[in-house]
């Protein structure tokens, strides 16, 4: 089967205009992202899980304004920089962060032409940048001169490492069935592939990956640090684990790159199993038009999925956290592999 | 004097080794786990020392909270100390109440009459529901689980509204009087408290679903924090606690008589663990048992006055008395010692939590810092309750 050539955007413009324009995208595409996530998930679906309506007035319709004015009162928040903090990385710490959100939503296609860089290694570009967040959680554990933080971070630091070869193996079985590495090549696969000689529905990786869809998205809910995995931030013990010295804008930066990275892996999740922008049969400019509505219904669907989790399960411990990721997702997205393998060879 | 080379040789490598042994010493670090921290619901501070993430030894700082009741009862009358006790344990402050009044009408030779003493029981149990119900999401929401806090914080605003309907006070009712009550229950209460009590039934239920029966809750909580049977009872430990344990104790049934549980058919539940799962599903068998108890005293509850003849002015005889009673957080108890004044001439409180906070320093040694906060919240304290 031969693999349509995704066409680049066409736009006769200077190179350092599209660049820019594609910043821009990006940057907005952020926090609006982290924005939906928190009203819908956060603010809305949590409250009438718990018997409450949650917040009614900001903005007169279901209180849809309160995350943007929380946003406005972060902004104007005094900067508070603790006095044994090394300055210039705590500084730098939520920046990182969410520089590695940013680079997240770079490879995300909304369409076929809506892409900010397709690239060919593009599935093993998303997980190498999502883990550079790390860094800015350690940078800001160490720095925030606090027990309590230091403790979160490295609790951070040996849970996302433990996660991402589960992450990477669960993503492997995709790979080996659309035979490339771009989320680009993979949607076309999924879009032009045919269930067993039906093309009607295309042909969504998840029928044949679900072990890989459920470890994927357990791995990423500990990627993302969310309950039942939210052990470096655990909220009756660790207050806030790494970002309880940070306020303000700051404090801002990282909740925005925790929303915002789930809305990218949400992205990535459907991107790889659900089939990301793709519609049977619709191609071209439509595709392109309907591209992000789709792909936004099904990032919806997987965010629901991760945070339904998140507002129902208790937390599990360090130790019980490492035994989950080293002696079951680990066996079970191998034992996917070779099965993904077998499939592949026989059909 | 020459050494013989081999013996120096092995006090060599022994220097060396020990050189290489502080060398990997790694420094301890100390926590202060409050008094401002969530898991400690008020001002308790729990100095932690860690090696890692394993605490090596922990030291419970109390009394930032401590108001001095005890002396205070030496400066007030009768009447006006049931304001203090009130808030002793604040999440079941009418059940705090019951052991002192009880106290003083034993002093006094007076008994309350049967409807008072049945309406009293029905409040005490409605003031375990109270707190045990709170408790059921609490203990979720310190093990990690944001969704059931909300759900307790529900079903005790549906057992606080009754009791605000009866006493007219929501956390603290000030409702007893030396030989009975103030006033009777108002119109259509009984109809409402049963209705109630359907509702925390099945909210109960939904606990066991939510909560016990989910396997993260079982996993963090089963054999974190056993206390054996004898050592609990060597601390003090008692109420829940202590029949997690395994110990069947209930001073509703085994202790003196107080109140009217001698008419109704109830029973006590233990579990054999001892451990944070333990105490969290006697809790929960608990709660169950005491809207049974409720409905029971409800369909049984005797007409009558509410207020025994006593003299307007109250002195108490000279006496002493001890008292102790089951209370949602364990073994409550008044010392009281009477000169005949209208206030006690000393008074000494035993308070559940006290005793139950004592057992930390053994408890929390060798564990991990998470299992700090469901030791915490397993075991049920209320500060004030500690420090009175």
């Amino acid at each position: 089967m031969t693999l349509p050539v995704p066409v680049p955007l066409a736009i006769d413009a200077p190179w350092g205009l599209i660049v820019a324009i594609k910043t821009l995208v990006v940057l907005s595409v952020i926090p609006a992202g982290a924005l939906i996530l928190g009203y819908v998930f956060l603010l809305k679906m949590m409250s009438h899980m718990q018997s409450r309506l949650g917040p009614m007035d900001p903005g007169g319709f279901h209180g849809w304004f309160q995350l943007i004015g929380d946003g406005i009162k972060f902004i104007q928040k005094e900067d508070i920089i603790p006095a044994e903090a090394d300055r210039r990385v705590f500084m730098a710490a939520p920046v990182v962060v969410l520089i590695s959100t940013f680079l997240l939503y770079i490879v995300v296609p909304a369409g076929p032409r809506l892409v900010v860089a397709d690239l060919d290694v593009g599935v093993f570009y998303a997980l190498a940048v999502s883990s550079l967040s790390v860094i800015g959680v350690l940078m800001a554990g160490w720095a925030s001169a606090n027990k309590y933080a230091l403790l979160g971070a490295l609790r951070a630091a040996a849970q996302l490492i433990a996660y991402e070869l589960p992450l990477v193996l669960a993503v492997v079985g995709v790979v080996i069935q659309a035979g490339t590495m771009s989320l680009q090549g993979i949607v076309h696969f999924q879009q032009d592939g045919s269930l067993f000689g039906w093309n009607g529905l295309g042909f969504p990786l998840i029928l044949t990956q679900f072990f890989g869809f459920v470890i994927f998205l357990i791995a990423a809910q500990a990627e993302l640090t969310q309950t039942p995995f939210d052990m470096p931030v655990a909220e009756s013990e660790l207050v806030a684990g790494y970002m309880v010295e940070y306020t303000g804008f700051r404090f801002l930066f990282f909740f925005m790159g925790e929303f915002g990275t789930a809305f990218a892996f949400a992205g990535i999740a459907a991107t790889l199993f659900l089939g990301g922008w793709s519609i049977p049969h619709v191609h071209g400019t439509l595709a392109d038009v309907l591209g992000p509505i789709v792909l936004f219904t099904k990032v919806m669907i997987v965010s629901f999925l991760i945070f339904w989790a998140r507002f129902t399960y208790p937390r599990f411990r360090e130790d019980q956290l490492q035994a989950i990721a080293w002696k079951y997702l680990i066996p079970l997205s191998l034992a996917n592999i070779l099965a993904t393998g077998i499939f592949k060879v026989v059909f | 004097m020459t050494l013989d080379f081999r013996a120096e040789a092995l006090i060599q490598k022994h220097l060396a080794d020990a050189r290489i042994n502080i060398e990997l010493e790694t420094e301890g670090m100390v926590l202060n786990l409050g008094p401002q921290h969530p898991a400690t619901h008020g001002t308790l501070r729990v100095v932690v020392k860690l090696d890692g993430e394993r605490v090596v030894s922990a030291d419970p700082v109390i009394g930032y909270m401590h108001r001095g009741y005890e002396k205070l009862t030496e400066f007030r009358t009768y009447p006006q100390i049931t304001t203090l006790i009130n808030r002793i344990d604040w999440l079941s402050s009418f059940a705090n109440e019951v052991p002192f009044i009880h106290g003083a009408e034993l002093l006094m030779g007076v008994e309350a009459p049967p409807r008072a003493e049945y309406i009293r029981t029905i409040l005490t149990e409605l003031s375990r529901i109270a707190t045990f119900v709170l408790f059921l999401g609490e203990m979720a929401l310190q093990v990690g689980a944001i969704t059931p806090a909300f759900y307790g914080f529900r079903d005790r605003e549906h057992v606080l509204n009754l009791i605000e309907a009866a006493t007219g006070g929501r956390f603290h009712p000030n409702f007893n009087r030396i030989g009975g009550l103030k006033v009777d229950l108002p119109q259509g209460w009984i109809d409402e408290t049963r209705r109630v009590m359907k509702k925390i039934f099945d909210s109960v239920d939904d606990f066991e679903g939510l909560v016990v029966g989910n396997e993260i809750f079982a996993v963090r909580t089963r054999g974190v924090g056993v206390i054996p049977a004898g050592v609990g009872a060597a601390y003090g430990v008692s109420g829940s606690n202590l029949r997690a344990s395994g110990v069947d104790w209930d001073l509703r049934r085994d202790g003196p008589e107080y109140l009217v549980y001698k008419d109704l058919d109830w029973r006590v539940w233990t579990h054999s663990d001892g451990d944070s799962f333990a105490r969290y599903w006697v809790r929960m068998q608990e709660t169950r048992e005491s809207c049974r108890m409720v409905l029971q005293m409800l369909d049984g509850l005797p007409a009558g006055p509410i207020m025994a003849k006593v003299p307007r002015i109250i002195k108490v005889p000279e006496g002493e008395v001890w008292v102790n009673t089951e209370n949602p957080l364990g073994e409550m108890g008044y010392y009281l010692i009477s000169k005949g004044a209208t206030g006690p001439f000393r008074t000494k409180i035993r308070s559940a939590s006290f005793s139950n906070v004592s057992i930390l320093p053994w408890l929390l040694k060798g564990v991990y810092v998470p299992d700090i906060i469901t030791i915490l919240a397993s075991l049920y304290f209320i500060l004030g309750d500690i420090d009175r």
